[in-house]
């Protein structure tokens, strides 16, 4: 019934009739691959751009790796060329060239965490992605406004040089946690410069990066509202669609709190506020010159009201590239469609209340722990919902293995893994325990590593030949993916083992002090080899996608014969995107209709049944 | 290649692009200054007794800048409305006002009530001082009625350069705040709406006595501290209103006008809205800060 109206409400002109036709002329360098307005190259923008600062972030992680295993050794080769390139000592201590310093050791942890949450994750999963696919997927020439578009691209990108810059900082780069507690951040770096230091550097990047998500994420609303092809209600969007406009608001939303905090933070810095400095604060034995007045809890509650929310913002774009690559290859429609939308538009409402689980620690005292632990387990039942929506629709599919679906079906387990490890530190009491040791590492990690980063592989192998118009090696995909899922439990699993020990996250020597790691600290050697494993790993995958790129085999408009929008435009779309008017006639994930001589209909296709996603017995 | 509904409303929805475009980023905008205003509440309740100041603020000089912004609220409504019955020259009126309204506001702000801040001095005395500068704060007075005590004097320094001098023990007063002055008179208890002169009193503070002193920067107090992170954030808001307005208002905006009036019109209503976002973070700014 929808169909009829919804078409029918697109009023005497049909605004997608302006199709690639028009803008033949060529483009200049600066203007297709720089300056761009074109929502596919601002897509490959981000998508390149963020999974070069995930290989960055990875590095970062695999140097301190080093310093777990071998404590105070030279690292070798890499050591000294780092001594030589950092300006400070950060790789000198001692005097000795490629032995870390633990100021540098947190430095690395905290740019570590900065830079694969917010250049690394969240440009590919939302920006890379949603900005590629959202337009195509709902039959949207670009998005509404493009100029703005390019300059969240453009913002991130300058976020993202002012990170690395920080390394080049008298101070070396931030310090105090991917978190950045006051007072600790407050005080940091003080006393090299005003602006030329680590902490400030990371502030004024995170401005940046924050006015990127909010240009972004008006954009992407704006447009799945606004630019829906004739017949694309609601339900019959994509789930990836979905997700990515929820995604959208939780950036909205969340992300001004941490640019307020940010600005006082910088104001604590530069023009020596105290916003989050107490009263009688003392560093180093000396009263820290400051009026004090200031509440360093103001800083968490705000940087976590944030960050929880963000955690969604991880893993949701993660769930929606699973749904389309899981229905695509096992030929089956999504299973319970409208609840797992309802369960992510849940999740998008509750992010916002749970953000204080973080921070038990701080004694909250019973009544708000209560309510946040509360709201915390009550976010696991839609989570649990989509999973569960996921897990079933395998159930009865010809499931096809390639790259993508290997991806998508090694994500279920690790996804649950992740969640079901997060139960117990959503309440107060066992958290009190866990709080700050391995444990919580290994819990989130899952969520994001073999979580999000998995969704993310697999939406790189799924939409390549899109994008490109060419496959990626299957051969080469396959060993990257078994390589990486091997070495990516041999990781994280036994950091659980570690924590549950009590092993501290933040210690720099891995444990080495403390009597009570002993029993566990042997791990640290097998989870540095497996992660440096990891990172040759990936080499088959960075070869594999440039390789394909000019020599990949072949493809047409629909190569894995899938039913959503994207598939019907050429592959790569033109400026504009389809050669011709679109209209939608069905739900996104037609697959295996009954009575049909093909296991797929496209939503575009105007012979067969027309219905809503989940609309249907079969 | 085109982008639909840029001027027109899509049916299904009634709006143009543009229109859901402000509305969203208005909402991120309320989260951006509600985070700030939660960080005052959150401030404000846990800072200990007398350190949250009353009364530094002009509230006369405020008020003349709340209906200021109020009044450019109406005419941008006007400069919209005009666009609208297609009367370009009254357009032009009613923004030329809108935008001085706004410049008017950011004069006042920038070339009086800030400065005269930075010329203005508080010492918060330590505890177990207080007694000691008694004629100054009243206090004695002040617990006879129950109030709560006073801990800094504030008023204008006779040579502000000597806060440099790190050899110098003691901070001269040349100028007292009339509460300091007259710390027992009943006018003092509370902050009043015409501000009080400064009185001519030469004070010196021994600076053992002081737990922590500074010009009225924003490093002066958390009160402070918030006062200026936040009147400065919005001051940007109406500086960045100010510039699109004043690029309406310069030929670009009756080239739009003769290409598309009613393009002209969205632009300066989905301005306009933002303009009345910026007039409403005011109405918070100006209780919170000079009046309560």
């Amino acid at each position: 019934m929808e169909t009829s109206t919804a078409i029918h409400s697109h009023g005497p002109h049909d605004p997608h009739g302006h199709g690639g036709h028009e803008d033949h002329h060529e483009l200049g360098f600066w203007q297709k691959y720089v300056f761009s307005t074109d929502h596919k190259m601002i897509g490959i923008q981000y998508g390149i751009t963020g999974l070069c600062f995930l290989f960055f972030g990875f590095c970062l992680m695999m140097v301190m790796r080093w310093q777990l295993a071998y404590p105070g050794q030279v690292l070798p080769v890499v050591g000294p060329l780092l001594a030589r390139i950092i300006r400070n000592d950060g790789m000198n201590s001692g005097g000795v060239p490629g032995v870390m310093t633990a100021d540098f050791y947190n430095s690395l942890g905290a740019m570590h965490g900065t830079i694969m949450v917010f250049l690394g994750i969240v440009p590919i999963a939302f920006a890379a992605f949603g900005n590629y696919v959202v337009p195509l997927q709902i039959g949207a020439p670009d998005m509404t406004f493009p100029k703005i578009n390019m300059a969240s691209f453009h913002s991130f990108w300058v976020g993202g040089v002012i990170m690395l810059l920080s390394f080049f900082s008298p101070t070396g780069p931030a310090k105090s946690g991917w978190t950045s507690y006051s007072p600790l951040a407050d005080l940091a770096d003080q006393g090299a410069g005003v602006i030329f230091n680590g902490q400030t550097m990371w502030i004024l990047g995170m401005v940046f990066l924050i006015t990127s998500s909010l240009l972004g994420a008006v954009n992407f609303i704006t447009t799945i509202i606004q630019l829906r092809a004739p017949g694309m209600t609601w339900m019959r969007m994509p789930f990836f669609c979905w997700v990515q406009l929820i995604t959208a608001f939780i950036l909205l939303l969340a992300f001004p709190p941490l640019e307020a905090a940010s600005f006082m933070q910088l104001m604590d810095r530069v023009f020596g506020t105290s916003f989050f400095l107490p009263h009688g604060l003392t560093m180093g034995n000396h009263l820290v010159n400051a009026a004090g007045g200031g509440s360093p809890l103001l800083w968490q509650h705000l940087f976590w009201f944030l960050a929880h929310p963000e955690v969604y913002v991880l893993i949701l774009p993660g769930l929606g590239i699973i749904a389309e690559v899981l229905t695509n290859n096992t030929r089956r429609p999504l299973w319970g469609y409208k609840a797992a939308v309802y369960a992510a538009m849940g999740i998008g409402f509750l992010s916002f209340i749970v953000w204080a689980h973080h921070m038990y620690l701080t004694g909250m005292g019973a009544a708000v722990s209560t309510f946040f632990q509360t709201t915390t387990i009550m976010i696991s039942v839609p989570s649990v919902i989509i999973l569960t929506c996921l897990l079933l629709s395998l159930w009865g599919g010809s499931i096809r293995f390639t790259v993508p679906m290997l991806f998508a079906t090694a994500f279920l387990p690790e996804f649950g893994i992740g969640g079901l490890t997060g139960i117990p530190l959503a309440f107060n009491s066992t958290d009190l325990y866990l709080h700050d040791t391995y444990y919580i590492i290994a819990h989130f990690h899952y969520i994001v590593a073999p979580g999000t980063i998995f969704a993310i592989f697999a939406g790189v192998y799924y939409w390549f030949p899109k994008a490109s118009g060419r496959m990626m090696n299957e051969f080469w995909g396959k060993v990257h993916f078994w390589g990486t899922l091997v070495c990516m439990n041999i990781v994280f699993f036994p950091m659980f083992l570690q924590g549950m020990a009590g092993m501290h996250r933040r210690g720099f020597d891995g444990g080495a002090t403390y009597d009570l790691a002993k029993p566990v600290i042997h791990w640290n050697t097998t989870i540095s080899h497996a992660a440096w494993l990891m990172g040759l790993f990936q080499l088959p995958f960075i070869f594999n996608f440039f390789w394909s790129m000019k020599f990949g085999k072949k493809v047409g408009n629909n190569p894995w014969n899938a039913t959503t929008l994207e598939w019907s435009a050429p592959s790569p779309p033109p400026h504009g995107n389809f050669t011709e008017p679109v209209a939608i006639y069905r739900g996104p994930y037609e697959y295996s209709v009954p009575g049909h001589n093909v296991d797929f209909i496209p939503q575009a296709d105007p012979q067969g049944p027309r219905t809503d996603a989940g609309a249907h017995g079969h | 290649m085109e982008i639909p509904y840029t001027v027109s409303a899509r049916p299904d929805t009634g709006l143009y692009n543009a229109k859901i475009g402000i509305w969203l980023f208005l909402a991120s905008e309320v989260m951006l200054f509600g985070g700030l205003f939660s960080g005052y509440v959150f401030l404000r309740i846990g800072a200990q007794p007398g350190y949250w100041p009353h009364g530094l603020l002009n509230v006369p000089v405020g008020t003349f800048n709340t209906a200021v912004l109020i009044a450019s609220s109406v005419t941008v409504v006007l400069a919209w409305a005009s666009l609208k019955m297609r009367q370009f020259a009254q357009y032009k009126i009613w923004m030329g006002i809108t935008i001085l309204c706004g410049l008017l506001f950011l004069i006042v702000k920038l070339t009086y009530e800030w400065p005269a801040k930075f010329h203005h001095f508080g010492a918060y005395i330590k505890k177990e001082s207080l007694a000691k500068y008694e004629p100054y704060l009243g206090n004695n007075y002040l617990a006879e009625k129950g109030l709560p005590e006073r801990v800094e004097i504030t008023g204008d320094l006779e040579d502000e350069a000597s806060l440099k001098d790190e050899s110098a023990k003691t901070y001269v007063f040349k100028e007292l705040d009339a509460v300091n002055a007259e710390p027992t008179n009943p006018e003092s208890d509370r902050p009043t709406f015409w501000p009080r002169p400064l009185v001519e009193k030469r004070v010196v503070i021994d600076k053992a006595d002081v737990d922590y002193a500074s010009m009225f920067y924003p490093r002066h107090s958390a009160y402070f501290s918030a006062y200026f992170l936040i009147t400065g954030l919005h001051g940007l808001h109406v500086l960045g209103g100010l510039i699109v307005f004043t690029y309406f208002w310069l030929p670009v905006g009756a080239n739009m006008y003769k290409r598309n009036p009613e393009h002209l019109a969205n632009r300066i209503e989905v301005a306009g809205l933002f303009w009345h976002f910026v007039d409403l973070v005011w109405i918070f700014v100006f209780p919170l800060f000079y009046l309560l």
